[in-house]
C-alpha cells in the first residue's frame, strides 16, 4: 500500500474556558491583572487554572489512503469539528502531528468571505481566492460556477438583492469548483432547501469518484452512508471507532442508546438557556404503566419531566422523532397543536407533561426522539437522542398481516378498491 | 506529492514562511480591492471623501497652527508645509486604525479558512495607498497653484513612502496582534493616535524641538518619515543625519519585532477571537 495521503499522530487540543463562557479567550488587561494577583494570594492557583482547562481532542490518530472518503461522526461538543480545524490549519494543536500530502481546501462553511456588497461576479473571484483558487483558475472555471449556481442573470447584482436560495447556490457553487487533492468540509449541507442538498451531495459524490480524498463531517447519517466508505466515530475527543461507514454507524448509534440509558437530569450535552431542564423521560401505555417497548400501531404516551430554575413563561414543547440513521422522520409540537388542559402561562415548579401519539405509524426497527423546550421562542433545553424507542412488529392495519421494515419507515392508513 | 504539510505545535520562534507569502499575493490584492471597493459604497460624496479629509485638514492646520499660534513654514508656503505632513499622517493614522480592527473584522474569515494571517493586517495598511495616491495629486495641484518646484529630491519620494509603510505596518502589526487578545486596544487606540498627533511634526516643524528632547520626540518613528516627506516633496526639512539614522533603526525595530510577535499570537487568533 502507498504512503498514506493523510496521516494523523496522536493529535491534541486544549482548550482553557474562562469564567466568562462567551468569550472564550478574548480577555481585558484587568482580567489579566486579576488572574495575577488571585495566583500571588491564593497559593492553589495552580490547581483552578487545572479545573479551566478541556481536551477538545485527546490522542487521536488514524491514517487516510488517497481516495477515501471519510466520515466523522460523533455528538455536539465530541470534537469534530476541532479535528477539522486543526486539520485546516484554522487552529494550532496543542501536542501532536499531521501530515497531509497535497492541496488542501476545507469548507467549514457555505459562503466564507461574501461581501454583501459585491455583486455576484466579484463576490466569485474574492471568495475563490479566500478558498485558495489562483484568479487564472477562476477565470477558467468562471462560466461552469456560474451554470451550477443559475445565477446568470444577476450575476452582477450585488448579492445582498440576492435570495437566500441564491446565495447559497452560488457560495456552493464556487466552493464546488475548487481541485484540491485532499478536501475538508463541515455539515455544509445542514442548510439549504431539499433540491440544494440533493445537488451538493451529487456534487460530492463527483468529486469522490475523481479519486479525491474527502474528510465529511455531518449529522447526515443517511449522506455519510451514501458518501462515505469509511466512518471515524469520535467521542468526548477520542477516536472511538474506525471502520467502515455502516458499521461505524451502528456504533455510533449503540452509542447515543448507551447515552441514554445515562440519566436525563445528569447529561450535559444540552443547549438551550438552562433555565429549566427536562430531567426524566418515560414511555408509558395510556394507563399510566411504564414499558420498554412498542409496536406499530400501538399508543404510545411520552411522559417529560421539567424541572424549572427559573419561571418559565408560555412553555412550548417539542419532541423530534428520528430514524436509527438520522434521519428526521415528523416532530410533535405543542406549539402547532395546543396543550389540551392548559393554557397554563407560567410552570414553576416540576412538572409532567404527557404527549400522547395514537396509532404509533412506524415499521419495526430502532427510533430515537430529541427533545426540546421553548419560552417565547427561545430554547430553554433541548436533548439529543433524549429517549430510544424500539419498535416492534405490530398489526398496525388490524388486518392480522404484519407490516415489516421491507414496508419502508411510515406507515399509513389507507383503502383499495375498484371503480365502480 | 508536490507539497507536504505539516501540522504540529510551533515553536516560539516560527520561520516567516515568506514562500508562503508570496503564493498567497493574489488573496493579498483580493482583500484591498474589496476594502476600496465597499469602502465608499452608499456614501454620498464617495471617492470624494478622500479629497475632502486631506483639505480640511489642511485648512484648519493652516488657521490654527500659522495664524493663530505663528508657527513658521521655512519658506514655504504654510499650505504646501503642513500637507506633506497630513499625507503621511493621514496613511499612518488610517492605516494603523484599520489594521487594529482587521483581524476582528475579518474574523469570519479567521475561523473558517487558512491562509497567512499577516495579509489581513497588511491589506487593511496598504488599501490606504488609494486615498495616499488622490492626496497626493491634490498636492501636486496645490505645488501648481503655488507655483512651487519641488527639486531633484522628489525622485527619493517612493523611498520615503516605503519608510511611511514600514512604520506604519510595525506599529500597526503591534496593536493588532495584542488588540486580539485584549480589547482594551480598541478603546485605548483612538486616543493614542489622537495624543501621536501632537507629538508628531505634522502642523509644525521638529527644529522647534529643544536639543535635549529629541532622541525621545525622534523615537516616534512618524517623526522621521514626516520631515523625510517635507524633504523629498518640498526640499526642506530638519533632517539631521544621527537623527535620522536613529528613526531608521527605530522603525526597523519596531516593524521586525512588530513581525515575529505577530507570527507568534496568530496561532491564537482562531480560539480566541
Amino acid at each position: 500500500m502507498s504512503a498514506p495521503i493523510i496521516t494523523v499522530e496522536n493529535i491534541s487540543k486544549k482548550y482553557i474556558i474562562g469564567q466568562n463562557l462567551h468569550g472564550r479567550g478574548s480577555r481585558t488587561f484587568r482580567d489579566v491583572f486579576d488572574h495575577k494577583l488571585k495566583r500571588f494570594f491564593l497559593r492553589d492557583g495552580r490547581k483552578e487554572k487545572h479545573e479551566n482547562t478541556i481536551w477538545a481532542l485527546k490522542d487521536v490518530s488514524f491514517e487516510v489512503q488517497e481516495g477515501e472518503v471519510v466520515g466523522i461522526i460523533g455528538r455536539n461538543g465530541a470534537g469534530k469539528s476541532t479535528l477539522l480545524k486543526i486539520l485546516s490549519r484554522i487552529t494550532e494543536p496543542t501536542k501532536g502531528k499531521a501530515i497531509l500530502c497535497g492541496r488542501v481546501a476545507s469548507l467549514l462553511e457555505v459562503g466564507t468571505g461574501f461581501n454583501m456588497e459585491l455583486t455576484g461576479h466579484e463576490n466569485i473571484y474574492l471568495n475563490g481566492a479566500i478558498l485558495g483558487m489562483r484568479k487564472s483558475e477562476i477565470d477558467r472555471k468562471f462560466d461552469d460556477i456560474v451554470n451550477f449556481a443559475e445565477i446568470e442573470k444577476f450575476i452582477y447584482t450585488p448579492v445582498k438583492r440576492y435570495s437566500s436560495g441564491m446565495y447559497l447556490r452560488l457560495a456552493f457553487a464556487v466552493a464546488a469548483h475548487l481541485e484540491p487533492d485532499i478536501l475538508v468540509i463541515d455539515e455544509v449541507l445542514a442548510v439549504g432547501d431539499f433540491a440544494f442538498q440533493k445537488k451538493c451531495l451529487g456534487k460530492l459524490e463527483n468529486i469522490s469518484h475523481e479519486g479525491r480524498t474527502i474528510l465529511f463531517v455531518s449529522h447526515n447519517m443517511a449522506a455519510v452512508s451514501a458518501l462515505c466508505s469509511r466512518g471515524i466515530v469520535i467521542n468526548e475527543g477520542k477516536l472511538e471507532y474506525d471502520g467502515q461507514s455502516k458499521d461505524a454507524i451502528t456504533y455510533y448509534f449503540k452509542h447515543m442508546i448507551q447515552s441514554s440509558k445515562k440519566s436525563l437530569e445528569l447529561r450535559e450535552d444540552r443547549s438551550g438557556n438552562g433555565k429549566a431542564r427536562f430531567v426524566d423521560i418515560h414511555l408509558e401505555d395510556i394507563n399510566g404503566e411504564g414499558v420498554t417497548s412498542l409496536w406499530s400501531g400501538g399508543n404510545i404516551r411520552f411522559r417529560l419531566t421539567v424541572l424549572p430554575f427559573f419561571p418559565i413563561v408560555k412553555p412550548q414543547f417539542l419532541l423530534t422523532i428520528y430514524s436509527s440513521t438520522g434521519q428526521k422522520l415528523f416532530h410533535c409540537s405543542s406549539l402547532v397543536v395546543g396543550l389540551k388542559n392548559g393554557t397554563q402561562g407560567v410552570i414553576d415548579k416540576k412538572t409532567n407533561v404527557i404527549c400522547d401519539i395514537d396509532k404509533l405509524p412506524l415499521t419495526p426497527g430502532e427510533y430515537y426522539a430529541n427533545i426540546a423546550l421553548y419560552s417565547q421562542n427561545d430554547l430553554v433545553d433541548h436533548v439529543e437522542a433524549a429517549i430510544n424507542i424500539s419498535v416492534q412488529e405490530g398489526d398496525y392495519f388490524g388486518t392480522g398481516r404484519i407490516p415489516n421494515r421491507e414496508s419502508g419507515i411510515f406507515l399509513v392508513q389507507h383503502e383499495w378498491f375498484y371503480q365502480e | 506529492m508536490q507539497n507536504k504539510i505539516v501540522i504540529q505545535p510551533s515553536r516560539t520562534f516560527s520561520t516567516l514562511h515568506l514562500k508562503e507569502l508570496w503564493e498567497y499575493r493574489e488573496l493579498f490584492f483580493f482583500l484591498i480591492w474589496r476594502d476600496v471597493k465597499v469602502r465608499y459604497k452608499q456614501t454620498l460624496l464617495g471617492v470624494g471623501w478622500a479629497i475632502v479629509r486631506p483639505i480640511a485638514s489642511m485648512v484648519v492646520f493652516t488657521f490654527v497652527f500659522n495664524h493663530l499660534a505663528g508657527f513658521s513654514s521655512e519658506g514655504v508656503p504654510y499650505q504646501l508645509f503642513t500637507f506633506a505632513g497630513i499625507l503621511a499622517w493621514n496613511f499612518f493614522s488610517e492605516g494603523l486604525t484599520g489594521a487594529s480592527q482587521s483581524i476582528i473584522s475579518n474574523s469570519n474569515l479567521i475561523t473558517k479558512v487558512y491562509f497567512p494571517r499577516l495579509i489581513i493586517p497588511s491589506s487593511a495598511v496598504l488599501r490606504g495607498l488609494v486615498d495616499f495616491g488622490v492626496a497626493f495629486l491634490i498636492c501636486i495641484g496645490f505645488m501648481f497653484y503655488y507655483s512651487f518646484n519641488p527639486g531633484w529630491q522628489i525622485l527619493l519620494f517612493p523611498l520615503s513612502v516605503i519608510w511611511g509603510i514600514i512604520a506604519t505596518l510595525g506599529v500597526g502589526l503591534w496593536f493588532t496582534a495584542i488588540g486580539v487578545k485584549y480589547r482594551d486596544i480598541a478603546h485605548a487606540l483612538p486616543f493614542v493616535v489622537q495624543l501621536l498627533f501632537w507629538i508628531t511634526p505634522v502642523g509644525y516643524s521638529s527644529a522647534r524641538i529643544p536639543a535635549k528632547w529629541e532622541i525621545i520626540y525622534w523615537s516616534n518613528p512618524m517623526t522621521g518619515v514626516i520631515e523625510s516627506f517635507r524633504y523629498t516633496l518640498l526640499g526642506r526639512a530638519y533632517l539631521p543625519t544621527n537623527l535620522v539614522l536613529f528613526s531608521i533603526l527605530v522603525c526597523t525595530i519596531i516593524f521586525v519585532s512588530g513581525v515575529v510577535n505577530f507570527r507568534r499570537m496568530e496561532k491564537e487568533f482562531a480560539d480566541v477571537i
